[in-house]
Protein backbone atom coordinates (compact mmCIF):
# COMPACT_ATOMS: atom_id res chain seq x y z
CA UNK A 1 0.00 0.00 0.00
CA UNK A 2 0.99 3.57 -0.54
CA UNK A 3 1.49 4.28 3.16
CA UNK A 4 4.34 1.77 3.33
CA UNK A 5 6.62 3.88 1.19
CA UNK A 6 6.11 6.81 3.57
CA UNK A 7 7.06 4.72 6.58
CA UNK A 8 10.16 3.39 4.87
CA UNK A 9 11.22 6.84 3.81
CA UNK A 10 10.74 8.06 7.38
CA UNK A 11 12.68 5.17 8.85
CA UNK A 12 15.79 5.38 6.71
CA UNK A 13 18.29 8.06 7.51
CA UNK A 14 19.57 8.82 4.07
CA UNK A 15 21.30 12.15 3.70
CA UNK A 16 19.46 14.55 1.42
CA UNK A 17 21.61 15.61 -1.53
CA UNK A 18 22.66 19.21 -1.06
CA UNK A 19 21.31 21.85 -3.38
CA UNK A 20 23.79 22.60 -6.11
CA UNK A 21 24.47 26.23 -6.80
CA UNK A 22 25.37 25.83 -10.44
CA UNK A 23 22.19 24.01 -11.34
CA UNK A 24 20.72 24.62 -14.79
CA UNK A 25 17.79 27.06 -14.96
CA UNK A 26 14.71 25.88 -13.11
CA UNK A 27 11.77 24.62 -15.08
CA UNK A 28 8.53 26.63 -15.05
CA UNK A 29 6.87 24.08 -12.73
CA UNK A 30 9.75 24.19 -10.26
CA UNK A 31 9.61 27.98 -10.17
CA UNK A 32 5.89 27.93 -9.50
CA UNK A 33 6.43 25.40 -6.70
CA UNK A 34 9.07 27.64 -5.12
CA UNK A 35 6.82 30.65 -5.32
CA UNK A 36 3.89 28.79 -3.77
CA UNK A 37 6.10 27.47 -0.98
CA UNK A 38 7.39 30.92 -0.14
CA UNK A 39 3.93 32.48 -0.19
CA UNK A 40 2.48 29.77 2.07
CA UNK A 41 5.28 30.18 4.61
CA UNK A 42 5.46 33.96 4.52
CA UNK A 43 2.74 34.75 7.11
CA UNK A 44 4.16 32.32 9.69
CA UNK A 45 7.74 33.48 9.12
CA UNK A 46 6.85 37.19 9.27
CA UNK A 47 4.86 36.93 12.51
CA UNK A 48 7.46 34.77 14.26
CA UNK A 49 10.37 37.01 13.29
CA UNK A 50 8.50 40.26 13.96
CA UNK A 51 7.53 39.24 17.49
CA UNK A 52 10.69 37.47 18.65
CA UNK A 53 13.69 38.87 16.77
CA UNK A 54 14.19 41.93 18.95
CA UNK A 55 13.46 40.22 22.32
CA UNK A 56 15.85 37.35 21.60
CA UNK A 57 18.67 39.61 20.37
CA UNK A 58 18.08 41.94 23.32
CA UNK A 59 18.29 39.05 25.81
CA UNK A 60 21.55 37.82 24.28
CA UNK A 61 22.92 41.38 24.32
CA UNK A 62 21.98 41.77 28.01
CA UNK A 63 23.75 38.54 28.85
CA UNK A 64 27.00 40.14 27.67
CA UNK A 65 26.65 43.14 29.98
CA UNK A 66 27.27 43.81 33.59
CA UNK A 67 23.81 45.11 34.39
CA UNK A 68 22.24 45.05 37.83
CA UNK A 69 19.13 47.18 38.36
CA UNK A 70 20.26 47.89 41.89
CA UNK A 71 23.41 49.52 40.54
CA UNK A 72 22.29 50.86 37.13
CA UNK A 73 25.26 53.24 36.86
CA UNK A 74 27.69 50.30 36.77
CA UNK A 75 26.31 49.06 33.46
CA UNK A 76 29.07 48.08 31.04
CA UNK A 77 30.00 45.53 28.41
CA UNK A 78 31.35 42.47 30.16
CA UNK A 79 31.98 39.95 27.41
CA UNK A 80 31.46 36.40 28.52
CA UNK A 81 32.12 37.07 32.21
CA UNK A 82 28.46 36.52 33.18
CA UNK A 83 28.66 33.08 31.63
CA UNK A 84 31.86 32.39 33.53
CA UNK A 85 30.19 33.46 36.77
CA UNK A 86 27.19 31.21 36.18
CA UNK A 87 29.15 28.17 35.01
CA UNK A 88 31.55 28.32 37.94
CA UNK A 89 28.72 28.59 40.45
CA UNK A 90 27.59 25.60 42.49
CA UNK A 91 23.98 26.86 42.37
CA UNK A 92 23.86 26.49 38.60
CA UNK A 93 25.15 22.90 38.60
CA UNK A 94 22.91 21.91 41.50
CA UNK A 95 19.86 23.31 39.65
CA UNK A 96 21.09 21.74 36.42
CA UNK A 97 21.28 18.30 38.01
CA UNK A 98 17.79 18.61 39.53
CA UNK A 99 16.42 19.78 36.18
CA UNK A 100 17.98 16.83 34.34
CA UNK A 101 16.55 14.38 36.88
CA UNK A 102 13.06 15.88 36.66
CA UNK A 103 13.20 16.01 32.84
CA UNK A 104 14.46 12.47 32.26
CA UNK A 105 12.20 10.77 34.81
CA UNK A 106 9.02 12.65 33.94
CA UNK A 107 9.41 12.44 30.16
CA UNK A 108 10.16 8.69 30.37
CA UNK A 109 7.09 8.03 32.50
CA UNK A 110 4.96 10.31 30.34
CA UNK A 111 5.95 8.54 27.14
CA UNK A 112 5.02 5.08 28.40
CA UNK A 113 1.86 6.29 30.12
CA UNK A 114 0.95 8.54 27.21
CA UNK A 115 1.31 5.70 24.72
CA UNK A 116 -0.87 3.48 26.89
CA UNK A 117 -3.51 6.21 27.20
CA UNK A 118 -3.32 6.88 23.45
CA UNK A 119 -3.93 3.20 22.69
CA UNK A 120 -6.89 3.14 25.06
CA UNK A 121 -8.37 6.34 23.62
CA UNK A 122 -7.81 5.13 20.07
CA UNK A 123 -9.04 1.56 20.38
CA UNK A 124 -11.72 1.63 23.05
CA UNK A 125 -15.13 0.53 21.82
CA UNK A 126 -17.23 2.01 24.62
CA UNK A 127 -17.44 5.60 25.83
CA UNK A 128 -14.77 6.88 23.45
CA UNK A 129 -15.79 10.55 23.53
CA UNK A 130 -16.05 10.55 27.31
CA UNK A 131 -12.66 8.88 27.84
CA UNK A 132 -10.89 11.15 25.37
CA UNK A 133 -12.34 14.27 26.88
CA UNK A 134 -11.70 13.31 30.49
CA UNK A 135 -8.09 12.31 29.78
CA UNK A 136 -7.42 15.81 28.44
CA UNK A 137 -8.87 17.64 31.45
CA UNK A 138 -5.61 17.64 33.50
CA UNK A 139 -3.84 19.40 30.65
CA UNK A 140 -6.68 21.90 30.42
CA UNK A 141 -6.63 22.97 34.04
CA UNK A 142 -4.82 26.23 34.79
CA UNK A 143 -1.30 25.04 35.64
CA UNK A 144 -0.80 27.24 38.66
CA UNK A 145 -4.08 26.19 40.23
CA UNK A 146 -3.36 22.51 39.61
CA UNK A 147 0.03 22.92 41.26
CA UNK A 148 -1.59 24.75 44.14
CA UNK A 149 -4.09 21.93 44.64
CA UNK A 150 -1.23 19.41 44.81
CA UNK A 151 0.53 21.59 47.35
CA UNK A 152 -2.65 21.73 49.42
CA UNK A 153 -3.15 17.97 49.11
CA UNK A 154 0.36 17.19 50.37
CA UNK A 155 0.39 19.71 53.23
CA UNK A 156 -0.15 18.07 56.63
CA UNK A 157 -3.59 18.78 58.17
CA UNK A 158 -4.81 20.41 54.98
CA UNK A 159 -4.75 17.71 52.35
CA UNK A 160 -6.16 14.26 51.71
CA UNK A 161 -2.85 12.85 50.47
CA UNK A 162 -0.85 14.01 53.48
CA UNK A 163 -3.54 12.47 55.68
CA UNK A 164 -2.69 9.05 54.21
CA UNK A 165 0.94 9.32 55.28
CA UNK A 166 2.20 8.56 58.75
CA UNK A 167 1.72 11.23 61.42
CA UNK A 168 4.23 14.06 61.35
CA UNK A 169 5.62 13.55 57.86
CA UNK A 170 5.81 16.61 55.63
CA UNK A 171 6.71 15.30 52.18
CA UNK A 172 7.18 18.74 50.61
CA UNK A 173 10.06 19.59 52.92
CA UNK A 174 12.36 16.66 52.08
CA UNK A 175 14.44 16.91 48.92
CA UNK A 176 13.75 13.45 47.48
CA UNK A 177 10.07 13.35 48.39
CA UNK A 178 9.52 16.91 47.17
CA UNK A 179 11.14 16.09 43.83
CA UNK A 180 8.96 12.98 43.57
CA UNK A 181 5.88 15.16 44.13
CA UNK A 182 7.07 17.68 41.53
CA UNK A 183 7.50 14.83 39.04
CA UNK A 184 4.06 13.44 39.92
CA UNK A 185 2.47 16.85 39.34
CA UNK A 186 4.34 17.24 36.03
CA UNK A 187 3.43 13.76 34.83
CA UNK A 188 -0.23 14.07 35.75
CA UNK A 189 -0.51 17.48 34.16
CA UNK A 190 1.30 16.92 30.85
CA UNK A 191 0.81 13.23 29.98
CA UNK A 192 -2.41 14.21 28.12
CA UNK A 193 -0.30 16.39 25.79
CA UNK A 194 1.82 13.37 24.92
CA UNK A 195 -1.23 11.09 24.70
CA UNK A 196 -3.10 13.41 22.35
CA UNK A 197 -0.18 13.78 19.94
CA UNK A 198 0.45 10.01 19.98
CA UNK A 199 -3.25 9.29 19.45
CA UNK A 200 -3.29 11.50 16.37
CA UNK A 201 -0.24 9.52 15.20
CA UNK A 202 -2.15 6.28 15.74
CA UNK A 203 -4.90 7.62 13.52
CA UNK A 204 -2.45 7.42 10.61
CA UNK A 205 -1.83 3.68 11.03
CA UNK A 206 -4.27 1.94 8.70
CA UNK A 207 -6.40 -0.76 10.32
CA UNK A 208 -6.07 -2.98 7.22
CA UNK A 209 -2.35 -3.24 7.74
CA UNK A 210 -2.75 -4.32 11.37
CA UNK A 211 -5.39 -6.86 10.42
CA UNK A 212 -3.16 -8.26 7.69
CA UNK A 213 -0.32 -8.58 10.20
CA UNK A 214 -2.63 -10.30 12.64
CA UNK A 215 -3.69 -12.77 9.97
CA UNK A 216 -0.02 -13.41 9.27
CA UNK A 217 0.39 -14.37 12.92
CA UNK A 218 1.97 -11.25 14.43
CA UNK A 219 1.22 -10.92 18.15
CA UNK A 220 0.07 -7.72 19.81
CA UNK A 221 3.58 -6.82 20.97
CA UNK A 222 5.03 -7.50 17.52
CA UNK A 223 2.37 -5.37 15.88
CA UNK A 224 3.17 -2.55 18.31
CA UNK A 225 6.94 -2.61 17.88
CA UNK A 226 7.14 -3.63 14.20
CA UNK A 227 4.26 -1.68 12.64
CA UNK A 228 2.61 0.87 14.93
CA UNK A 229 5.67 2.51 16.49
CA UNK A 230 7.71 2.81 13.27
CA UNK A 231 4.76 4.35 11.44
CA UNK A 232 4.20 6.79 14.30
CA UNK A 233 7.82 7.92 14.30
CA UNK A 234 7.14 11.52 13.20
CA UNK A 235 4.40 11.90 15.83
CA UNK A 236 6.68 10.41 18.50
CA UNK A 237 9.45 12.84 17.56
CA UNK A 238 7.17 15.85 17.90
CA UNK A 239 5.67 14.63 21.19
CA UNK A 240 9.01 13.75 22.82
CA UNK A 241 10.79 16.83 21.49
CA UNK A 242 8.26 19.42 22.62
CA UNK A 243 7.63 17.70 25.94
CA UNK A 244 11.37 17.53 26.71
CA UNK A 245 11.85 21.18 25.79
CA UNK A 246 9.05 22.12 28.17
CA UNK A 247 10.10 19.75 30.94
CA UNK A 248 13.62 21.15 30.93
CA UNK A 249 12.17 24.59 31.56
CA UNK A 250 9.94 23.35 34.43
CA UNK A 251 8.89 26.33 36.50
CA UNK A 252 5.25 26.66 37.60
CA UNK A 253 5.02 23.43 39.57
CA UNK A 254 8.25 24.04 41.48
CA UNK A 255 7.39 27.69 42.07
CA UNK A 256 4.13 26.74 43.76
CA UNK A 257 5.08 23.43 45.39
CA UNK A 258 8.41 24.23 47.05
CA UNK A 259 9.58 27.69 45.88
CA UNK A 260 12.79 25.85 45.07
CA UNK A 261 13.66 25.31 48.72
CA UNK A 262 15.55 22.26 50.05
CA UNK A 263 17.51 21.83 46.84
CA UNK A 264 14.51 21.47 44.50
CA UNK A 265 15.11 24.52 42.29
CA UNK A 266 15.37 24.10 38.51
CA UNK A 267 17.47 26.19 36.12
CA UNK A 268 14.37 28.22 35.19
CA UNK A 269 13.80 29.01 38.89
CA UNK A 270 17.40 30.22 39.06
CA UNK A 271 16.88 32.43 36.00
CA UNK A 272 13.64 33.82 37.41
CA UNK A 273 15.21 34.59 40.77
CA UNK A 274 18.06 36.49 39.14
CA UNK A 275 15.85 38.42 36.70
CA UNK A 276 12.85 39.28 38.84
CA UNK A 277 13.99 38.99 42.44
CA UNK A 278 17.64 40.02 42.44
CA UNK A 279 17.15 42.28 39.36
CA UNK A 280 20.49 41.16 38.02
CA UNK A 281 19.61 41.33 34.34
CA UNK A 282 23.07 40.39 33.08
CA UNK A 283 23.34 37.16 35.07
CA UNK A 284 19.65 36.34 34.59
CA UNK A 285 19.94 36.71 30.82
CA UNK A 286 23.10 34.62 30.75
CA UNK A 287 21.20 31.85 32.57
CA UNK A 288 18.40 32.10 29.99
CA UNK A 289 20.87 31.76 27.12
CA UNK A 290 22.51 28.79 28.84
CA UNK A 291 19.10 27.14 29.26
CA UNK A 292 18.51 27.78 25.57
CA UNK A 293 21.84 26.16 24.66
CA UNK A 294 21.11 23.11 26.83
CA UNK A 295 17.65 22.75 25.29
CA UNK A 296 19.06 23.19 21.78
CA UNK A 297 21.53 20.37 22.39
CA UNK A 298 18.67 18.12 23.52
CA UNK A 299 16.69 19.02 20.40
CA UNK A 300 19.65 18.29 18.11
CA UNK A 301 20.12 14.95 19.82
CA UNK A 302 16.49 14.01 19.20
CA UNK A 303 16.62 15.08 15.58
CA UNK A 304 19.82 13.05 15.09
CA UNK A 305 18.22 9.98 16.64
CA UNK A 306 15.04 10.30 14.61
CA UNK A 307 16.89 11.22 11.42
CA UNK A 308 14.65 11.74 8.44
CA UNK A 309 11.50 11.78 10.56
CA UNK A 310 12.23 15.43 11.34
CA UNK A 311 10.18 17.99 9.42
CA UNK A 312 11.85 19.55 6.40
CA UNK A 313 14.56 16.90 6.22
CA UNK A 314 13.53 15.65 2.79
CA UNK A 315 15.21 17.36 -0.14
CA UNK A 316 12.09 17.42 -2.27
CA UNK A 317 8.42 17.41 -1.41
CA UNK A 318 6.53 14.17 -1.75
CA UNK A 319 4.00 13.97 -4.52
CA UNK B 1 -15.95 -4.31 13.92
CA UNK B 2 -17.64 -2.15 16.55
CA UNK B 3 -21.06 -3.66 15.94
CA UNK B 4 -19.94 -7.24 16.37
CA UNK B 5 -17.81 -6.75 19.49
CA UNK B 6 -18.72 -9.36 22.09
CA UNK B 7 -20.17 -8.24 25.40
CA UNK B 8 -17.24 -9.31 27.58
CA UNK B 9 -14.86 -7.31 25.38
CA UNK B 10 -17.05 -4.27 26.00
CA UNK B 11 -16.93 -4.85 29.75
CA UNK B 12 -13.16 -5.19 29.57
CA UNK B 13 -12.85 -1.85 27.80
CA UNK B 14 -15.32 -0.35 30.27
CA UNK B 15 -13.06 -1.33 33.18
CA UNK B 16 -9.94 0.03 31.44
CA UNK B 17 -11.71 3.30 30.64
CA UNK B 18 -12.87 3.61 34.22
CA UNK B 19 -9.30 3.24 35.51
CA UNK B 20 -8.08 5.85 33.05
CA UNK B 21 -10.87 8.23 34.02
CA UNK B 22 -10.16 7.80 37.73
CA UNK B 23 -6.46 8.49 37.18
CA UNK B 24 -7.26 11.69 35.33
CA UNK B 25 -10.09 12.88 37.53
CA UNK B 26 -9.14 12.29 41.19
CA UNK B 27 -6.89 15.36 41.43
CA UNK B 28 -9.54 17.36 39.56
CA UNK B 29 -12.25 16.26 41.98
CA UNK B 30 -10.03 17.51 44.79
CA UNK B 31 -10.10 21.00 43.23
CA UNK B 32 -13.86 20.71 42.74
CA UNK B 33 -14.17 19.65 46.38
CA UNK B 34 -12.14 22.67 47.54
CA UNK B 35 -14.40 24.93 45.49
CA UNK B 36 -17.47 23.71 47.39
CA UNK B 37 -16.00 23.84 50.90
CA UNK B 38 -16.95 26.54 53.35
CA UNK B 39 -14.27 28.89 54.61
CA UNK B 40 -13.92 27.13 57.97
CA UNK B 41 -13.70 23.58 56.61
CA UNK B 42 -11.43 24.25 53.65
CA UNK B 43 -8.30 23.23 55.52
CA UNK B 44 -9.77 20.09 57.13
CA UNK B 45 -8.12 17.74 54.62
CA UNK B 46 -11.30 15.81 53.82
CA UNK B 47 -11.59 14.68 50.23
CA UNK B 48 -15.36 15.14 50.33
CA UNK B 49 -16.61 18.44 51.81
CA UNK B 50 -18.36 18.08 55.16
CA UNK B 51 -20.49 21.12 54.49
CA UNK B 52 -21.25 22.30 50.96
CA UNK B 53 -21.59 25.87 49.74
CA UNK B 54 -22.06 27.78 46.51
CA UNK B 55 -20.65 30.95 48.01
CA UNK B 56 -17.23 30.57 46.38
CA UNK B 57 -18.89 30.60 42.96
CA UNK B 58 -21.26 33.43 43.87
CA UNK B 59 -18.31 35.42 45.10
CA UNK B 60 -16.24 35.35 41.92
CA UNK B 61 -19.09 36.71 39.85
CA UNK B 62 -19.36 39.66 42.19
CA UNK B 63 -15.91 40.64 41.03
CA UNK B 64 -16.40 42.76 37.89
CA UNK B 65 -12.90 41.97 36.75
CA UNK B 66 -13.65 38.24 36.44
CA UNK B 67 -16.55 38.59 34.00
CA UNK B 68 -14.64 40.91 31.70
CA UNK B 69 -11.56 38.70 32.04
CA UNK B 70 -13.60 35.67 30.98
CA UNK B 71 -14.77 37.56 27.89
CA UNK B 72 -11.20 38.58 27.06
CA UNK B 73 -9.92 35.03 27.56
CA UNK B 74 -12.54 33.51 25.25
CA UNK B 75 -12.09 36.11 22.51
CA UNK B 76 -8.32 36.15 22.58
CA UNK B 77 -7.91 32.36 22.76
CA UNK B 78 -10.34 31.69 19.89
CA UNK B 79 -8.89 34.34 17.56
CA UNK B 80 -5.30 33.28 18.28
CA UNK B 81 -6.15 29.59 17.78
CA UNK B 82 -7.90 30.14 14.44
CA UNK B 83 -5.09 32.31 13.04
CA UNK B 84 -2.31 30.06 14.34
CA UNK B 85 -3.91 26.92 12.92
CA UNK B 86 -4.60 28.49 9.51
CA UNK B 87 -1.13 30.00 9.15
CA UNK B 88 0.48 26.88 10.60
CA UNK B 89 -1.42 24.64 8.18
CA UNK B 90 -0.25 26.70 5.20
CA UNK B 91 3.37 26.61 6.31
CA UNK B 92 3.27 22.93 7.25
CA UNK B 93 1.76 22.00 3.88
CA UNK B 94 4.59 23.82 2.13
CA UNK B 95 7.22 22.21 4.35
CA UNK B 96 5.82 18.71 3.86
CA UNK B 97 5.11 18.84 0.12
CA UNK B 98 6.95 21.60 -1.67
CA UNK B 99 10.56 22.29 -2.49
CA UNK B 100 11.57 25.91 -1.95
CA UNK B 101 14.56 27.87 -0.61
CA UNK B 102 14.53 28.75 3.07
CA UNK B 103 12.55 25.70 4.16
CA UNK B 104 15.23 24.55 6.59
CA UNK B 105 15.63 28.10 7.91
CA UNK B 106 11.93 28.28 8.72
CA UNK B 107 11.96 24.93 10.53
CA UNK B 108 15.09 26.02 12.42
CA UNK B 109 13.72 29.44 13.40
CA UNK B 110 10.48 27.97 14.69
CA UNK B 111 12.37 25.46 16.80
CA UNK B 112 14.58 28.25 18.14
CA UNK B 113 11.49 30.20 19.23
CA UNK B 114 10.12 27.10 20.93
CA UNK B 115 13.39 26.66 22.82
CA UNK B 116 14.20 30.15 24.08
CA UNK B 117 13.15 30.66 27.73
CA UNK B 118 10.08 32.85 27.63
CA UNK B 119 10.78 34.57 30.95
CA UNK B 120 13.70 36.45 29.41
CA UNK B 121 11.55 37.62 26.48
CA UNK B 122 8.70 39.28 28.35
CA UNK B 123 10.47 42.47 29.36
CA UNK B 124 11.71 43.36 25.86
CA UNK B 125 8.24 42.46 24.51
CA UNK B 126 6.74 44.79 27.11
CA UNK B 127 9.04 47.60 25.91
CA UNK B 128 8.06 47.08 22.25
CA UNK B 129 4.35 46.92 22.96
CA UNK B 130 4.51 50.09 25.03
CA UNK B 131 6.35 51.84 22.22
CA UNK B 132 3.93 50.90 19.45
CA UNK B 133 0.72 51.08 21.48
CA UNK B 134 -0.09 47.36 21.59
CA UNK B 135 0.27 47.12 25.35
CA UNK B 136 -2.97 46.16 27.10
CA UNK B 137 -4.88 45.42 23.88
CA UNK B 138 -6.23 42.17 22.41
CA UNK B 139 -3.74 42.13 19.51
CA UNK B 140 -0.99 42.70 22.07
CA UNK B 141 -1.70 39.23 23.46
CA UNK B 142 -2.92 37.54 20.29
CA UNK B 143 0.34 38.20 18.42
CA UNK B 144 2.64 36.61 21.03
CA UNK B 145 0.21 33.69 21.42
CA UNK B 146 0.24 33.01 17.67
CA UNK B 147 4.02 33.31 17.64
CA UNK B 148 4.64 30.90 20.49
CA UNK B 149 1.98 28.45 19.31
CA UNK B 150 3.25 28.34 15.71
CA UNK B 151 6.35 26.16 16.28
CA UNK B 152 4.28 23.35 17.80
CA UNK B 153 1.59 23.81 15.14
CA UNK B 154 4.11 23.68 12.27
CA UNK B 155 5.90 20.64 13.69
CA UNK B 156 2.75 18.68 14.45
CA UNK B 157 1.05 19.48 11.16
CA UNK B 158 4.03 18.84 8.93
CA UNK B 159 4.65 15.52 10.71
CA UNK B 160 1.11 14.57 9.73
CA UNK B 161 1.06 15.97 6.25
CA UNK B 162 4.15 14.07 5.19
CA UNK B 163 2.49 10.77 6.16
CA UNK B 164 -0.58 11.46 4.04
CA UNK B 165 -0.60 9.41 0.82
CA UNK B 166 -1.13 12.33 -1.55
CA UNK B 167 -1.28 9.92 -4.52
CA UNK B 168 -4.83 9.12 -3.45
CA UNK B 169 -5.84 12.61 -4.51
CA UNK B 170 -4.55 11.97 -8.01
CA UNK B 171 -6.33 8.60 -8.07
CA UNK B 172 -9.61 10.27 -7.12
CA UNK B 173 -9.14 12.83 -9.91
CA UNK B 174 -8.55 10.01 -12.39
CA UNK B 175 -11.78 8.44 -11.21
CA UNK B 176 -13.52 11.61 -12.33
CA UNK B 177 -13.61 13.75 -9.18
CA UNK B 178 -13.06 17.49 -9.56
CA UNK B 179 -9.96 18.89 -7.78
CA UNK B 180 -12.18 20.32 -5.03
CA UNK B 181 -14.04 17.03 -4.59
CA UNK B 182 -10.79 15.12 -4.52
CA UNK B 183 -9.40 17.49 -1.89
CA UNK B 184 -12.54 17.38 0.24
CA UNK B 185 -13.18 13.65 0.16
CA UNK B 186 -9.58 12.39 0.28
CA UNK B 187 -7.23 14.95 1.78
CA UNK B 188 -9.45 16.68 4.35
CA UNK B 189 -10.39 13.48 6.25
CA UNK B 190 -6.73 12.44 6.31
CA UNK B 191 -5.48 15.83 7.49
CA UNK B 192 -8.25 16.35 10.04
CA UNK B 193 -6.67 14.42 12.96
CA UNK B 194 -3.52 16.53 12.81
CA UNK B 195 -5.37 19.80 12.37
CA UNK B 196 -7.79 19.23 15.23
CA UNK B 197 -5.08 17.91 17.55
CA UNK B 198 -3.16 21.11 16.86
CA UNK B 199 -6.25 23.24 17.43
CA UNK B 200 -6.86 21.65 20.83
CA UNK B 201 -3.24 22.09 21.96
CA UNK B 202 -3.03 25.70 20.76
CA UNK B 203 -6.32 26.63 22.40
CA UNK B 204 -5.22 25.17 25.74
CA UNK B 205 -1.88 27.01 25.50
CA UNK B 206 -3.60 30.39 24.93
CA UNK B 207 -6.30 29.74 27.50
CA UNK B 208 -3.87 28.82 30.29
CA UNK B 209 -1.08 31.28 29.63
CA UNK B 210 -0.20 33.40 32.62
CA UNK B 211 3.27 34.79 31.89
CA UNK B 212 2.40 36.92 28.84
CA UNK B 213 -1.05 37.83 30.12
CA UNK B 214 0.30 39.19 33.39
CA UNK B 215 3.14 41.15 31.80
CA UNK B 216 1.41 42.56 28.71
CA UNK B 217 -1.93 43.68 30.15
CA UNK B 218 -2.95 46.04 32.92
CA UNK B 219 -6.71 46.71 32.82
CA UNK B 220 -10.03 44.98 32.25
CA UNK B 221 -9.69 45.85 28.55
CA UNK B 222 -7.50 42.85 27.96
CA UNK B 223 -6.70 41.12 31.24
CA UNK B 224 -7.43 37.40 30.95
CA UNK B 225 -8.98 35.02 33.46
CA UNK B 226 -5.72 33.49 34.67
CA UNK B 227 -4.54 36.96 35.67
CA UNK B 228 -7.86 37.74 37.33
CA UNK B 229 -7.53 34.57 39.46
CA UNK B 230 -4.11 35.67 40.69
CA UNK B 231 -5.66 38.89 41.97
CA UNK B 232 -8.32 37.24 44.12
CA UNK B 233 -8.12 38.30 47.73
CA UNK B 234 -10.79 36.27 49.50
CA UNK B 235 -14.02 37.37 51.18
CA UNK B 236 -12.36 39.69 53.63
CA UNK B 237 -8.92 41.18 53.48
CA UNK B 238 -7.58 38.50 55.78
CA UNK B 239 -9.39 35.43 54.44
CA UNK B 240 -7.44 33.13 52.15
CA UNK B 241 -8.91 33.09 48.63
CA UNK B 242 -8.40 29.30 48.26
CA UNK B 243 -12.10 28.55 47.77
CA UNK B 244 -12.62 31.22 45.11
CA UNK B 245 -9.42 30.26 43.30
CA UNK B 246 -10.60 26.64 43.14
CA UNK B 247 -14.06 27.72 41.96
CA UNK B 248 -12.58 29.93 39.24
CA UNK B 249 -10.29 27.11 38.09
CA UNK B 250 -13.30 24.79 37.81
CA UNK B 251 -15.18 27.39 35.75
CA UNK B 252 -12.14 27.97 33.53
CA UNK B 253 -11.95 24.25 32.75
CA UNK B 254 -15.50 24.10 31.36
CA UNK B 255 -14.72 25.88 28.04
CA UNK B 256 -11.79 23.48 27.56
CA UNK B 257 -14.07 20.50 28.09
CA UNK B 258 -16.56 21.88 25.55
CA UNK B 259 -13.78 22.61 23.07
CA UNK B 260 -12.29 19.12 23.38
CA UNK B 261 -15.69 17.38 23.28
CA UNK B 262 -16.43 19.25 20.09
CA UNK B 263 -13.17 18.46 18.30
CA UNK B 264 -12.04 15.05 19.57
CA UNK B 265 -14.48 13.30 17.20
CA UNK B 266 -12.38 14.42 14.28
CA UNK B 267 -9.30 12.58 15.57
CA UNK B 268 -10.15 9.18 14.16
CA UNK B 269 -8.33 6.69 11.99
CA UNK B 270 -8.13 8.81 8.87
CA UNK B 271 -7.59 6.32 6.10
CA UNK B 272 -10.28 3.73 6.50
CA UNK B 273 -13.03 5.74 8.13
CA UNK B 274 -12.35 8.68 5.84
CA UNK B 275 -12.57 6.49 2.76
CA UNK B 276 -15.93 5.11 3.84
CA UNK B 277 -17.58 8.24 5.21
CA UNK B 278 -16.11 10.61 2.66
Amino acid sequence: MSLDSGAVAAATTKQPPSHRAGKPALSEGKKAERRLGLWLCAPAAIIMVAVTAYPIIYAVWLSLQRYDLRFPADREFAGLSNYGAVLSSGYWWQAFLITVIITVVSVAIEFVLGLALALVMHRTIVGRGLTRTVVLIPYGIVTVVAAFSWQFAWTPDKGYLAAMLSEGSAPLTGQASAIAIIILAEVWKTTPFMALLLMAGLALVPDDLLKAAQVDGAGAWQRLTQIILPMMKPAILVALLFRTLDAFRVFDNIYILTQGSNGTGSVSMLGYDNLFKAFNLGIGSAISVLIFIAVAMIALLFIKIFGAAAPGSEPTGKR
Amino acid sequence: MTATAPANKKIGWGVINLLVILYALIPVLWIVSLSFKTADTITDGNFIPRSWTWSNYAQIFQIDLFTSALRNSIGIAIIATVIAVVIGTMAAYAIARLDFPGKKALVGVSLLIAMFPQISLVSPLFDIERAIGLFDTWPGLILPYITFALPLAIYTLSAFFREIPWELEKAAKMDGATPLQAFRSVIVPLAAPGVFTTAILVFIFCWNDFLFAVSLTSTSRSQTATVAISQFTGASQFAEPTGSIAAAAVLLTIPIIIFVLFFQRRIVAGLTSGAVKG
